[in-house]
Protein backbone atom coordinates (compact mmCIF):
# COMPACT_ATOMS: atom_id res chain seq x y z
CA UNK A 1 0.00 0.00 0.00
CA UNK A 2 3.21 2.52 0.71
CA UNK A 3 4.05 1.83 -2.67
CA UNK A 4 0.45 2.63 -4.48
CA UNK A 5 0.20 5.93 -2.16
CA UNK A 6 2.99 8.35 -2.23
CA UNK A 7 5.00 9.35 0.80
CA UNK A 8 2.65 12.52 1.23
CA UNK A 9 -0.75 11.14 0.29
CA UNK A 10 0.13 8.15 2.77
CA UNK A 11 0.93 10.97 5.72
CA UNK A 12 -2.49 12.34 4.72
CA UNK A 13 -4.43 9.25 5.41
CA UNK A 14 -2.78 8.71 8.43
CA UNK A 15 -2.93 11.84 9.69
CA UNK A 16 -6.77 11.88 8.67
CA UNK A 17 -7.32 8.37 10.78
CA UNK A 18 -5.58 10.01 13.96
CA UNK A 19 -7.07 13.21 14.36
CA UNK A 20 -10.52 11.64 13.49
CA UNK A 21 -9.83 8.96 15.82
CA UNK A 22 -8.66 11.14 18.97
CA UNK A 23 -12.20 13.51 18.08
CA UNK A 24 -14.29 10.62 17.82
CA UNK A 25 -12.83 9.05 21.12
CA UNK A 26 -12.58 12.24 23.29
CA UNK A 27 -15.50 13.32 22.82
CA UNK A 28 -17.66 10.29 23.39
CA UNK A 29 -18.07 10.47 26.71
CA UNK A 30 -19.17 14.50 26.62
CA UNK A 31 -21.61 13.36 23.68
CA UNK A 32 -22.94 10.90 25.75
CA UNK A 33 -23.55 13.08 28.77
CA UNK A 34 -24.75 15.55 26.48
CA UNK A 35 -27.31 13.05 24.63
CA UNK A 36 -28.73 12.11 28.18
CA UNK A 37 -28.67 15.39 29.26
CA UNK A 38 -30.95 16.39 26.77
CA UNK A 39 -32.64 13.13 26.91
CA UNK A 40 -33.29 12.81 30.34
CA UNK A 41 -33.20 16.06 32.25
CA UNK A 42 -34.85 19.48 32.96
CA UNK A 43 -33.22 22.36 33.36
CA UNK A 44 -32.73 25.71 32.64
CA UNK A 45 -31.05 26.87 29.61
CA UNK A 46 -31.71 23.04 28.00
CA UNK A 47 -32.67 24.93 24.84
CA UNK A 48 -29.56 27.03 24.62
CA UNK A 49 -27.42 24.38 25.55
CA UNK A 50 -29.32 22.57 22.44
CA UNK A 51 -28.75 25.34 20.11
CA UNK A 52 -25.15 25.68 21.24
CA UNK A 53 -24.45 21.50 19.79
CA UNK A 54 -26.19 21.65 16.89
CA UNK A 55 -24.98 25.65 15.79
CA UNK A 56 -22.07 23.86 13.90
CA UNK A 57 -24.27 22.03 11.79
CA UNK A 58 -25.60 24.77 10.83
CA UNK A 59 -23.11 27.51 10.71
CA UNK A 60 -20.58 27.65 7.52
CA UNK A 61 -18.12 25.68 8.66
CA UNK A 62 -15.50 28.86 7.64
CA UNK A 63 -17.31 30.76 10.45
CA UNK A 64 -16.83 27.82 12.75
CA UNK A 65 -12.90 27.74 12.03
CA UNK A 66 -12.48 31.30 12.39
CA UNK A 67 -14.29 31.15 15.86
CA UNK A 68 -11.82 28.54 17.15
CA UNK A 69 -9.01 30.71 15.95
CA UNK A 70 -10.40 33.75 17.88
CA UNK A 71 -11.06 31.67 21.08
CA UNK A 72 -8.16 28.53 21.01
CA UNK A 73 -5.36 30.95 18.66
CA UNK A 74 -2.50 31.13 20.67
CA UNK A 75 -3.73 34.23 22.09
CA UNK A 76 -6.99 33.54 22.00
CA UNK A 77 -8.87 33.52 25.64
CA UNK A 78 -8.70 29.45 25.96
CA UNK A 79 -5.73 28.94 23.75
CA UNK A 80 -4.07 31.15 25.98
CA UNK A 81 -5.05 29.65 29.11
CA UNK A 82 -4.59 25.87 27.26
CA UNK A 83 -0.60 26.65 26.18
CA UNK A 84 -0.10 28.07 29.93
CA UNK A 85 -1.53 25.37 32.36
CA UNK A 86 -1.01 22.25 29.81
CA UNK A 87 1.34 23.33 27.28
CA UNK A 88 -0.87 22.40 24.63
CA UNK A 89 -0.88 24.66 21.51
CA UNK A 90 -3.98 23.82 19.35
CA UNK A 91 -3.43 26.54 16.39
CA UNK A 92 -1.85 25.28 13.58
CA UNK A 93 -0.88 21.56 14.45
CA UNK A 94 -3.39 18.67 14.23
CA UNK A 95 -4.39 18.93 17.86
CA UNK A 96 -6.58 21.53 16.49
CA UNK A 97 -7.61 19.68 13.46
CA UNK A 98 -8.95 17.19 15.87
CA UNK A 99 -11.12 19.91 18.21
CA UNK A 100 -12.36 21.54 14.70
CA UNK A 101 -13.51 17.68 13.96
CA UNK A 102 -14.85 16.45 17.21
CA UNK A 103 -16.71 19.96 17.52
CA UNK A 104 -18.29 19.14 13.50
CA UNK A 105 -18.96 15.57 14.60
CA UNK A 106 -20.15 16.45 17.92
CA UNK A 107 -24.09 17.01 17.17
CA UNK A 108 -24.14 14.39 15.03
CA UNK A 109 -23.05 11.61 17.85
CA UNK A 110 -25.07 13.64 20.41
CA UNK A 111 -28.58 13.02 18.26
CA UNK A 112 -27.63 9.58 17.40
CA UNK A 113 -27.07 8.63 20.81
CA UNK A 114 -29.84 10.87 22.27
CA UNK A 115 -32.53 8.80 20.24
CA UNK A 116 -30.97 5.99 21.50
CA UNK A 117 -31.68 7.07 25.34
CA UNK A 118 -35.14 8.41 24.50
CA UNK A 119 -35.67 4.92 23.03
CA UNK A 120 -34.84 3.12 26.46
CA UNK A 121 -37.89 2.90 29.10
CA UNK A 122 -37.71 4.41 32.22
CA UNK A 123 -39.25 1.98 33.73
CA UNK A 124 -36.19 -0.29 33.08
CA UNK A 125 -34.35 1.89 34.72
CA UNK A 126 -36.78 2.29 37.94
CA UNK A 127 -36.87 -1.58 38.24
CA UNK A 128 -33.06 -1.42 38.37
CA UNK A 129 -33.40 1.02 41.15
CA UNK A 130 -35.94 -1.19 42.97
CA UNK A 131 -33.01 -3.74 42.96
CA UNK A 132 -30.65 -1.55 44.58
CA UNK A 133 -29.11 -0.49 41.88
CA UNK A 134 -27.48 3.30 42.26
CA UNK A 135 -27.85 6.06 39.65
CA UNK A 136 -25.02 5.63 37.99
CA UNK A 137 -24.93 1.66 37.95
CA UNK A 138 -28.23 1.52 36.48
CA UNK A 139 -26.44 3.68 33.53
CA UNK A 140 -23.61 1.17 33.34
CA UNK A 141 -25.73 -1.71 33.42
CA UNK A 142 -29.14 -1.04 32.28
CA UNK A 143 -28.79 2.27 29.96
CA UNK A 144 -25.37 1.75 28.31
CA UNK A 145 -25.86 -1.52 26.96
CA UNK A 146 -29.37 -0.79 25.86
CA UNK A 147 -28.61 2.46 24.31
CA UNK A 148 -25.52 0.48 22.51
CA UNK A 149 -26.46 0.75 18.65
CA UNK A 150 -27.26 3.85 18.53
CA UNK A 151 -23.95 4.96 20.35
CA UNK A 152 -22.12 3.30 17.78
CA UNK A 153 -24.35 4.52 15.58
CA UNK A 154 -23.37 7.91 16.36
CA UNK A 155 -19.78 6.93 16.50
CA UNK A 156 -19.44 6.18 13.07
CA UNK A 157 -21.67 9.06 11.98
CA UNK A 158 -19.13 11.41 14.20
CA UNK A 159 -16.44 9.28 12.70
CA UNK A 160 -17.36 10.06 8.50
CA UNK A 161 -17.84 14.01 9.36
CA UNK A 162 -14.76 14.16 10.92
CA UNK A 163 -12.48 12.06 8.37
CA UNK A 164 -14.55 14.50 5.56
CA UNK A 165 -14.03 18.08 7.71
CA UNK A 166 -12.63 20.95 5.60
CA UNK A 167 -13.84 24.33 6.23
CA UNK A 168 -13.69 24.76 9.86
CA UNK A 169 -10.09 22.71 9.88
CA UNK A 170 -8.84 24.53 6.65
CA UNK A 171 -9.56 27.71 8.53
CA UNK A 172 -8.34 26.82 12.03
CA UNK A 173 -4.96 25.51 11.55
CA UNK A 174 -4.55 26.10 7.91
CA UNK A 175 -3.29 23.15 5.58
CA UNK A 176 0.01 22.30 6.67
CA UNK A 177 1.56 18.80 4.84
CA UNK A 178 2.14 16.31 7.92
CA UNK A 179 0.36 18.29 10.31
CA UNK A 180 -3.07 19.30 9.62
CA UNK A 181 -2.95 18.63 6.14
CA UNK A 182 -6.12 15.51 6.20
CA UNK A 183 -7.32 13.83 3.42
CA UNK A 184 -9.79 16.28 2.06
CA UNK A 185 -7.62 18.74 2.51
CA UNK A 186 -4.74 16.82 0.71
CA UNK A 187 -7.19 16.26 -2.09
CA UNK A 188 -7.96 19.73 -2.51
CA UNK A 189 -4.53 20.30 -2.59
CA UNK A 190 -3.39 18.23 -5.18
CA UNK A 191 -6.39 19.12 -7.68
CA UNK A 192 -4.31 22.82 -7.35
CA UNK A 193 -1.20 21.29 -8.67
CA UNK A 194 -0.83 20.35 -12.57
CA UNK A 195 -0.38 16.44 -12.81
CA UNK A 196 -1.93 16.08 -9.50
CA UNK A 197 -5.07 14.82 -10.44
CA UNK A 198 -3.34 11.25 -10.22
CA UNK A 199 -3.19 11.46 -6.60
CA UNK A 200 -6.15 13.32 -5.71
CA UNK A 201 -7.96 10.45 -7.56
CA UNK A 202 -6.13 8.03 -5.47
CA UNK A 203 -6.94 9.73 -2.06
CA UNK A 204 -10.72 9.78 -3.18
CA UNK A 205 -10.69 6.01 -3.95
CA UNK A 206 -8.92 5.91 0.07
CA UNK A 207 -11.87 7.76 0.99
CA UNK A 208 -14.40 5.90 -0.57
CA UNK A 209 -12.94 2.79 1.10
CA UNK A 210 -12.71 4.06 4.74
CA UNK A 211 -16.71 5.05 4.45
CA UNK A 212 -17.58 1.63 3.32
CA UNK A 213 -15.70 0.05 5.67
CA UNK A 214 -16.83 1.77 8.24
CA UNK A 215 -20.60 1.78 7.17
CA UNK A 216 -19.99 -2.14 6.97
CA UNK A 217 -18.53 -2.59 10.42
CA UNK A 218 -20.95 -0.12 12.30
CA UNK A 219 -23.85 -2.20 10.11
CA UNK A 220 -22.57 -5.46 11.99
CA UNK A 221 -21.49 -4.22 15.16
CA UNK A 222 -24.68 -2.41 15.67
CA UNK A 223 -26.83 -5.23 14.60
CA UNK A 224 -25.14 -7.42 17.11
CA UNK A 225 -26.34 -4.94 19.96
CA UNK A 226 -29.67 -4.38 18.75
CA UNK A 227 -29.66 -8.54 18.93
CA UNK A 228 -28.42 -8.66 22.43
CA UNK A 229 -31.21 -5.98 23.47
CA UNK A 230 -33.88 -7.96 21.67
CA UNK A 231 -32.91 -10.70 23.40
CA UNK A 232 -34.20 -13.16 20.82
CA UNK B 1 -42.03 -6.44 60.53
CA UNK B 2 -44.61 -4.18 59.48
CA UNK B 3 -45.07 -1.27 57.13
CA UNK B 4 -46.69 2.10 58.27
CA UNK B 5 -48.26 4.47 55.47
CA UNK B 6 -49.46 7.70 56.29
CA UNK B 7 -49.19 9.93 53.32
CA UNK B 8 -51.59 12.67 51.01
CA UNK B 9 -50.85 13.28 47.82
CA UNK B 10 -52.60 15.26 45.07
CA UNK B 11 -53.45 13.91 41.92
CA UNK B 12 -55.86 15.56 39.02
CA UNK B 13 -59.27 15.52 40.56
CA UNK B 14 -59.00 14.31 43.78
CA UNK B 15 -56.32 13.77 46.87
CA UNK B 16 -54.59 10.29 48.06
CA UNK B 17 -54.97 10.81 51.50
CA UNK B 18 -54.46 6.95 53.16
CA UNK B 19 -53.19 5.96 56.58
CA UNK B 20 -52.67 1.75 57.24
CA UNK B 21 -50.49 -0.67 58.85
CA UNK B 22 -49.58 -3.99 56.83
CA UNK B 23 -48.51 -6.47 59.10
CA UNK B 24 -46.65 -9.79 58.04
CA UNK B 25 -48.50 -11.79 55.42
CA UNK B 26 -50.09 -10.68 52.39
CA UNK B 27 -51.87 -6.74 52.59
CA UNK B 28 -53.75 -6.65 49.52
CA UNK B 29 -54.55 -2.96 48.32
CA UNK B 30 -57.75 -3.35 46.95
CA UNK B 31 -59.73 -0.77 45.06
CA UNK B 32 -60.87 0.09 41.41
CA UNK B 33 -58.68 1.59 39.13
CA UNK B 34 -58.08 5.06 39.50
CA UNK B 35 -58.37 4.68 43.38
CA UNK B 36 -54.84 5.62 44.10
CA UNK B 37 -53.39 1.90 44.77
CA UNK B 38 -50.33 2.52 42.31
CA UNK B 39 -49.90 5.95 43.96
CA UNK B 40 -49.32 4.36 47.03
CA UNK B 41 -47.25 1.48 46.51
CA UNK B 42 -44.56 4.09 44.47
CA UNK B 43 -44.34 6.17 47.02
CA UNK B 44 -43.72 3.17 49.68
CA UNK B 45 -41.07 1.83 46.80
CA UNK B 46 -39.89 5.67 46.60
CA UNK B 47 -40.90 5.85 42.99
CA UNK B 48 -42.94 8.99 44.04
CA UNK B 49 -42.81 11.57 46.76
CA UNK B 50 -45.55 12.14 48.24
CA UNK B 51 -46.41 15.50 49.33
CA UNK B 52 -46.66 14.99 53.23
CA UNK B 53 -47.16 12.02 55.55
CA UNK B 54 -45.00 9.51 56.83
CA UNK B 55 -43.95 6.00 55.39
CA UNK B 56 -41.95 3.28 58.38
CA UNK B 57 -40.78 -0.13 58.10
CA UNK B 58 -41.04 -2.03 61.09
CA UNK B 59 -40.30 2.04 62.94
CA UNK B 60 -37.22 3.00 60.75
CA UNK B 61 -38.59 5.98 58.21
CA UNK B 62 -38.62 5.24 54.74
CA UNK B 63 -40.28 8.72 53.93
CA UNK B 64 -40.79 11.40 56.41
CA UNK B 65 -41.90 14.61 55.00
CA UNK B 66 -41.86 17.01 58.53
CA UNK B 67 -38.26 15.20 58.95
CA UNK B 68 -37.13 15.31 55.56
CA UNK B 69 -36.42 12.01 55.05
CA UNK B 70 -36.87 10.81 52.16
CA UNK B 71 -34.80 7.21 51.54
CA UNK B 72 -33.96 7.03 47.97
CA UNK B 73 -35.35 4.02 45.48
CA UNK B 74 -32.34 1.92 45.71
CA UNK B 75 -31.68 1.86 49.55
CA UNK B 76 -34.75 1.31 50.59
CA UNK B 77 -34.46 -2.61 49.74
CA UNK B 78 -37.80 -3.18 48.86
CA UNK B 79 -38.20 -6.17 45.88
CA UNK B 80 -41.22 -4.76 43.45
CA UNK B 81 -43.06 -6.76 40.82
CA UNK B 82 -44.22 -4.94 38.10
CA UNK B 83 -47.50 -5.53 36.17
CA UNK B 84 -45.10 -5.58 33.14
CA UNK B 85 -42.63 -7.53 34.37
CA UNK B 86 -39.90 -5.26 33.08
CA UNK B 87 -37.14 -7.87 32.69
CA UNK B 88 -33.81 -6.46 31.45
CA UNK B 89 -33.96 -7.86 27.25
CA UNK B 90 -30.20 -7.27 27.07
CA UNK B 91 -29.32 -10.53 30.04
CA UNK B 92 -30.47 -13.31 30.29
CA UNK B 93 -32.84 -15.23 32.54
CA UNK B 94 -30.30 -16.21 34.95
CA UNK B 95 -28.73 -12.24 34.97
CA UNK B 96 -32.06 -10.86 36.00
CA UNK B 97 -32.52 -13.21 38.60
CA UNK B 98 -28.98 -11.80 40.21
CA UNK B 99 -29.34 -8.59 39.15
CA UNK B 100 -30.01 -7.23 42.79
CA UNK B 101 -27.79 -10.01 44.55
CA UNK B 102 -24.60 -7.61 43.91
CA UNK B 103 -26.37 -4.41 45.45
CA UNK B 104 -27.14 -6.15 48.37
CA UNK B 105 -25.42 -5.94 51.83
CA UNK B 106 -23.51 -9.11 51.93
CA UNK B 107 -24.24 -12.32 54.12
CA UNK B 108 -27.68 -11.98 54.53
CA UNK B 109 -29.76 -14.59 55.02
CA UNK B 110 -32.22 -15.87 52.34
CA UNK B 111 -32.83 -18.20 48.85
CA UNK B 112 -29.87 -18.43 46.50
CA UNK B 113 -30.47 -18.83 42.74
CA UNK B 114 -30.89 -22.38 43.33
CA UNK B 115 -33.22 -22.51 45.49
CA UNK B 116 -35.34 -19.48 43.48
CA UNK B 117 -35.19 -21.08 40.45
CA UNK B 118 -36.38 -24.52 42.31
CA UNK B 119 -39.56 -22.67 44.30
CA UNK B 120 -40.90 -20.88 40.92
CA UNK B 121 -40.03 -23.57 38.22
CA UNK B 122 -37.32 -21.51 36.35
CA UNK B 123 -34.48 -24.04 35.80
CA UNK B 124 -34.98 -24.41 32.52
CA UNK B 125 -35.56 -20.98 31.39
CA UNK B 126 -32.02 -19.54 33.38
CA UNK B 127 -30.32 -19.71 29.73
CA UNK B 128 -33.05 -18.21 27.69
CA UNK B 129 -33.55 -14.28 26.99
CA UNK B 130 -36.62 -12.30 28.11
CA UNK B 131 -38.13 -11.87 25.09
CA UNK B 132 -38.37 -15.59 24.56
CA UNK B 133 -40.25 -16.36 26.97
CA UNK B 134 -44.38 -16.52 28.01
CA UNK B 135 -45.87 -13.62 29.84
CA UNK B 136 -46.51 -16.11 32.64
CA UNK B 137 -42.66 -17.27 32.43
CA UNK B 138 -41.94 -13.57 32.60
CA UNK B 139 -43.83 -12.64 35.66
CA UNK B 140 -41.96 -15.87 37.61
CA UNK B 141 -38.67 -14.52 36.53
CA UNK B 142 -39.83 -10.88 38.11
CA UNK B 143 -40.89 -12.83 41.24
CA UNK B 144 -37.63 -14.11 41.60
CA UNK B 145 -35.47 -11.06 40.63
CA UNK B 146 -37.57 -9.36 43.60
CA UNK B 147 -36.91 -12.17 45.99
CA UNK B 148 -33.28 -12.40 45.24
CA UNK B 149 -32.25 -9.09 45.59
CA UNK B 150 -32.81 -9.44 49.37
CA UNK B 151 -35.49 -7.01 50.23
CA UNK B 152 -36.91 -6.17 53.43
CA UNK B 153 -40.68 -7.01 51.87
CA UNK B 154 -41.98 -7.10 48.32
CA UNK B 155 -44.53 -4.47 46.73
CA UNK B 156 -46.36 -6.35 43.75
CA UNK B 157 -48.52 -3.68 41.81
CA UNK B 158 -51.42 -5.88 39.75
CA UNK B 159 -48.41 -8.68 39.05
CA UNK B 160 -51.03 -10.80 37.16
CA UNK B 161 -53.56 -7.79 35.48
CA UNK B 162 -51.53 -8.78 32.24
CA UNK B 163 -51.99 -12.20 31.82
CA UNK B 164 -55.20 -14.32 30.78
CA UNK B 165 -57.23 -16.36 33.06
CA UNK B 166 -55.23 -19.65 32.37
CA UNK B 167 -51.80 -18.36 33.06
CA UNK B 168 -53.17 -16.39 36.10
CA UNK B 169 -54.20 -20.06 37.69
CA UNK B 170 -50.71 -20.80 36.72
CA UNK B 171 -48.90 -18.78 38.79
CA UNK B 172 -51.03 -18.27 41.82
CA UNK B 173 -49.78 -21.35 43.29
CA UNK B 174 -45.97 -19.99 42.85
CA UNK B 175 -47.44 -17.11 44.19
CA UNK B 176 -48.44 -18.99 47.43
CA UNK B 177 -45.51 -21.06 47.84
CA UNK B 178 -43.76 -17.87 47.68
CA UNK B 179 -46.05 -15.94 50.08
CA UNK B 180 -45.41 -18.96 52.31
CA UNK B 181 -42.09 -19.70 51.91
CA UNK B 182 -40.16 -16.52 52.00
CA UNK B 183 -41.87 -15.35 55.00
CA UNK B 184 -41.54 -11.65 53.89
CA UNK B 185 -44.54 -9.00 54.01
CA UNK B 186 -45.96 -8.42 50.82
CA UNK B 187 -47.64 -5.18 49.78
CA UNK B 188 -50.23 -6.42 46.84
CA UNK B 189 -51.98 -4.17 44.70
CA UNK B 190 -54.88 -5.91 43.26
CA UNK B 191 -58.26 -4.64 41.69
CA UNK B 192 -59.29 -8.58 41.44
CA UNK B 193 -61.54 -9.78 44.20
CA UNK B 194 -59.98 -13.29 43.28
CA UNK B 195 -56.50 -13.14 43.93
CA UNK B 196 -57.53 -10.58 47.05
CA UNK B 197 -59.91 -13.71 48.46
CA UNK B 198 -56.90 -16.13 47.62
CA UNK B 199 -54.04 -14.53 49.04
CA UNK B 200 -54.28 -12.13 51.31
CA UNK B 201 -54.13 -11.89 54.95
CA UNK B 202 -55.27 -8.46 55.60
CA UNK B 203 -57.10 -6.23 53.22
CA UNK B 204 -56.97 -2.28 52.80
CA UNK B 205 -59.82 -0.73 50.53
CA UNK B 206 -59.33 2.28 49.05
CA UNK B 207 -61.81 3.91 46.90
CA UNK B 208 -60.96 7.88 45.35
CA UNK B 209 -57.93 8.00 47.40
CA UNK B 210 -59.32 7.01 51.19
CA UNK B 211 -59.28 3.64 53.03
CA UNK B 212 -62.75 3.19 53.70
CA UNK B 213 -62.22 -0.11 55.30
CA UNK B 214 -59.04 -2.17 56.07
CA UNK B 215 -58.41 -5.39 58.72
CA UNK B 216 -58.25 -9.34 58.71
CA UNK B 217 -58.97 -10.73 55.12
CA UNK B 218 -61.92 -12.97 56.35
CA UNK B 219 -63.72 -9.79 58.24
CA UNK B 220 -63.28 -7.47 55.15
CA UNK B 221 -64.35 -9.80 52.22
CA UNK B 222 -67.51 -10.89 54.39
CA UNK B 223 -68.29 -7.37 55.69
CA UNK B 224 -71.81 -6.78 53.52
CA UNK B 225 -70.97 -2.73 53.86
CA UNK B 226 -68.17 -4.11 51.25
CA UNK B 227 -70.17 -5.67 48.90
CA UNK B 228 -70.61 -2.37 46.53
CA UNK B 229 -66.47 -2.09 46.47
CA UNK B 230 -66.03 -5.90 45.99
CA UNK B 231 -68.97 -6.19 43.40
CA UNK B 232 -72.32 -8.15 43.63
CA UNK B 233 -71.23 -10.86 40.89
CA UNK B 234 -67.54 -11.35 43.36
CA UNK B 235 -68.92 -10.42 47.04
CA UNK B 236 -68.32 -13.75 48.73
CA UNK B 237 -66.81 -14.95 52.61
CA UNK B 238 -63.11 -16.77 52.82
CA UNK B 239 -63.16 -19.19 55.40
CA UNK B 240 -60.06 -20.70 57.01
CA UNK B 241 -60.90 -24.55 56.65
CA UNK B 242 -58.60 -27.98 56.89
CA UNK B 243 -58.66 -30.94 55.10
CA UNK B 244 -60.31 -33.75 57.15
CA UNK B 245 -60.48 -36.53 54.51
CA UNK B 246 -60.74 -37.48 51.15
CA UNK B 247 -64.45 -39.46 50.18
CA UNK B 248 -63.67 -42.33 47.55
CA UNK B 249 -66.54 -40.96 45.40
CA UNK B 250 -64.23 -38.56 44.15
CA UNK B 251 -65.09 -35.62 47.19
CA UNK B 252 -63.12 -34.02 49.51
CA UNK B 253 -64.68 -33.15 53.03
CA UNK B 254 -63.52 -30.08 54.47
CA UNK B 255 -63.60 -28.75 58.33
CA UNK B 256 -64.33 -25.81 59.13
CA UNK B 257 -65.63 -23.74 62.63
CA UNK B 258 -69.29 -23.77 61.73
CA UNK B 259 -69.31 -27.43 60.67
CA UNK B 260 -68.71 -29.34 57.35
CA UNK B 261 -68.24 -29.15 53.61
CA UNK B 262 -68.02 -31.32 50.77
CA UNK B 263 -66.19 -30.33 47.59
CA UNK B 264 -64.80 -31.83 44.59
CA UNK B 265 -61.69 -33.37 45.15
CA UNK B 266 -58.73 -31.27 46.05
CA UNK B 267 -55.19 -31.83 45.77
CA UNK B 268 -54.10 -31.33 49.30
CA UNK B 269 -53.07 -33.87 51.93
CA UNK B 270 -55.71 -34.82 54.70
CA UNK B 271 -54.51 -32.32 57.22
CA UNK B 272 -53.33 -29.30 55.29
CA UNK B 273 -55.18 -25.78 55.92
CA UNK B 274 -56.57 -24.31 53.06
CA UNK B 275 -59.31 -21.91 53.15
CA UNK B 276 -62.11 -21.36 50.77
CA UNK B 277 -64.21 -18.66 49.14
CA UNK B 278 -67.72 -18.93 48.82
CA UNK B 279 -69.35 -16.50 46.44
CA UNK B 280 -72.50 -14.62 47.37
CA UNK B 281 -74.57 -15.51 44.84
CA UNK B 282 -73.73 -19.43 44.94
CA UNK B 283 -75.44 -19.04 49.09
CA UNK B 284 -79.26 -20.57 49.51
CA UNK B 285 -80.63 -19.19 52.74
CA UNK B 286 -83.55 -21.80 54.04
CA UNK B 287 -85.31 -21.27 57.49
CA UNK B 288 -85.25 -24.83 58.66
CA UNK B 289 -83.13 -27.57 57.42
CA UNK B 290 -83.95 -28.57 54.33
CA UNK B 291 -85.10 -32.20 53.08
CA UNK B 292 -85.16 -34.01 49.83
CA UNK B 293 -82.24 -31.77 48.58
CA UNK B 294 -79.16 -32.04 46.52
CA UNK B 295 -77.32 -30.26 47.40
CA UNK B 296 -74.63 -31.63 50.45
CA UNK B 297 -73.95 -28.33 52.13
CA UNK B 298 -76.08 -27.17 54.77
CA UNK B 299 -74.99 -25.24 57.47
CA UNK B 300 -76.31 -24.11 60.42
CA UNK B 301 -76.34 -20.22 61.29
CA UNK B 302 -77.53 -17.11 62.81
CA UNK B 303 -78.45 -13.65 60.46
CA UNK B 304 -76.08 -11.31 61.90
CA UNK B 305 -76.78 -8.67 59.34
CA UNK B 306 -78.81 -7.57 56.48
CA UNK B 307 -78.13 -4.71 53.79
CA UNK B 308 -80.45 -3.83 51.04
CA UNK B 309 -79.08 -3.10 47.83
CA UNK B 310 -80.46 -0.81 44.73
CA UNK B 311 -82.15 -3.40 43.30
CA UNK B 312 -84.97 -6.52 44.32
CA UNK B 313 -81.79 -8.42 46.19
CA UNK B 314 -80.08 -7.92 49.58
CA UNK B 315 -76.92 -9.36 51.15
CA UNK B 316 -77.72 -11.58 54.32
CA UNK B 317 -74.30 -11.83 56.65
CA UNK B 318 -74.55 -15.43 58.46
CA UNK B 319 -72.50 -16.32 61.36
CA UNK B 320 -71.49 -20.09 61.23
CA UNK B 321 -69.57 -20.80 63.86
CA UNK B 322 -65.90 -18.51 64.49
CA UNK B 323 -67.21 -17.70 60.72
CA UNK B 324 -69.18 -15.49 58.19
CA UNK B 325 -70.71 -16.30 55.40
CA UNK B 326 -72.41 -13.81 52.87
CA UNK B 327 -75.83 -14.61 51.27
CA UNK B 328 -77.16 -12.66 48.09
CA UNK B 329 -80.87 -13.40 47.55
CA UNK B 330 -84.24 -11.37 47.21
CA UNK B 331 -85.83 -8.70 49.13
CA UNK B 332 -89.16 -10.69 48.59
CA UNK B 333 -87.47 -14.16 50.01
CA UNK B 334 -85.84 -12.31 52.94
CA UNK B 335 -89.16 -11.15 53.62
CA UNK B 336 -91.36 -14.43 52.83
CA UNK B 337 -88.30 -15.77 55.53
CA UNK B 338 -88.89 -13.31 57.92
CA UNK B 339 -85.02 -12.56 58.30
CA UNK B 340 -84.01 -10.32 60.99
CA UNK B 341 -80.63 -10.22 63.23
CA UNK B 342 -80.76 -13.20 65.43
CA UNK B 343 -82.66 -15.18 63.23
CA UNK B 344 -81.45 -19.34 63.33
CA UNK B 345 -81.21 -20.28 59.26
CA UNK B 346 -79.31 -22.77 57.19
CA UNK B 347 -76.93 -21.38 54.55
CA UNK B 348 -77.34 -24.47 51.88
CA UNK B 349 -73.92 -24.23 49.26
CA UNK B 350 -73.54 -26.27 46.09
CA UNK B 351 -70.64 -28.34 46.41
CA UNK B 352 -69.38 -28.31 42.73
CA UNK B 353 -70.33 -23.93 42.54
CA UNK B 354 -66.86 -23.55 44.14
CA UNK B 355 -64.25 -23.30 41.36
CA UNK B 356 -61.01 -24.86 42.28
CA UNK B 357 -59.23 -22.09 41.90
CA UNK B 358 -61.23 -20.46 44.95
CA UNK B 359 -59.35 -23.04 47.41
CA UNK B 360 -56.64 -21.96 48.46
CA UNK B 361 -53.13 -22.83 49.94
CA UNK B 362 -52.58 -21.79 53.31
Amino acid sequence: MTDWLGPEEWQAVALSLKVSLWAVGLSLPLSILAAYALARWQFRGKQLLNGIIHLPLILPPVVTGYLLLLGFGRRGPLGGVLEDAFGLVLAFRWTGAALAAALMAFPLTVRAIRLAIEAVDPKLEQAAATLGASRPWVFLTVTLPLILPGVIAGVVLGFAKAMGEFGATITFVSNIPGQTQTLPLAIYTFLQVPGGDGAALRLVLVSVAVAMAALTLSEVLARRAAQRVAGG
Amino acid sequence: MSLQVEITHPLPGFEVNVAFEAPGGVTALFGQSGAGKTTVINAVAGLLRPKAGRIALSGEPLFDASARVNLPVHRRRLGYVFQDGRLFPHLSVRQNLTYGQRFAPRGLPGPGLDEVADLLGLDRLLDRRPGALSGGEKQRVAFGRALLSHPRMLLMDEPLAALDAARKDEILPYLERLRDRSGLPILYVSHSVAEVARLATTVVVLEAGQVVRAGPAEQVLSDPAMVRQFGLREAGAVLPAEIACHHADGLTELAISGGRLFLPRMEQPAGAHTRVRILAHDVIVADRAPQGLSALNVLPGEVIALREGQGPGMIVQIQCGADRLLARITRRSAEALALAPGRKVHAVIKSVSIARTDVAAG
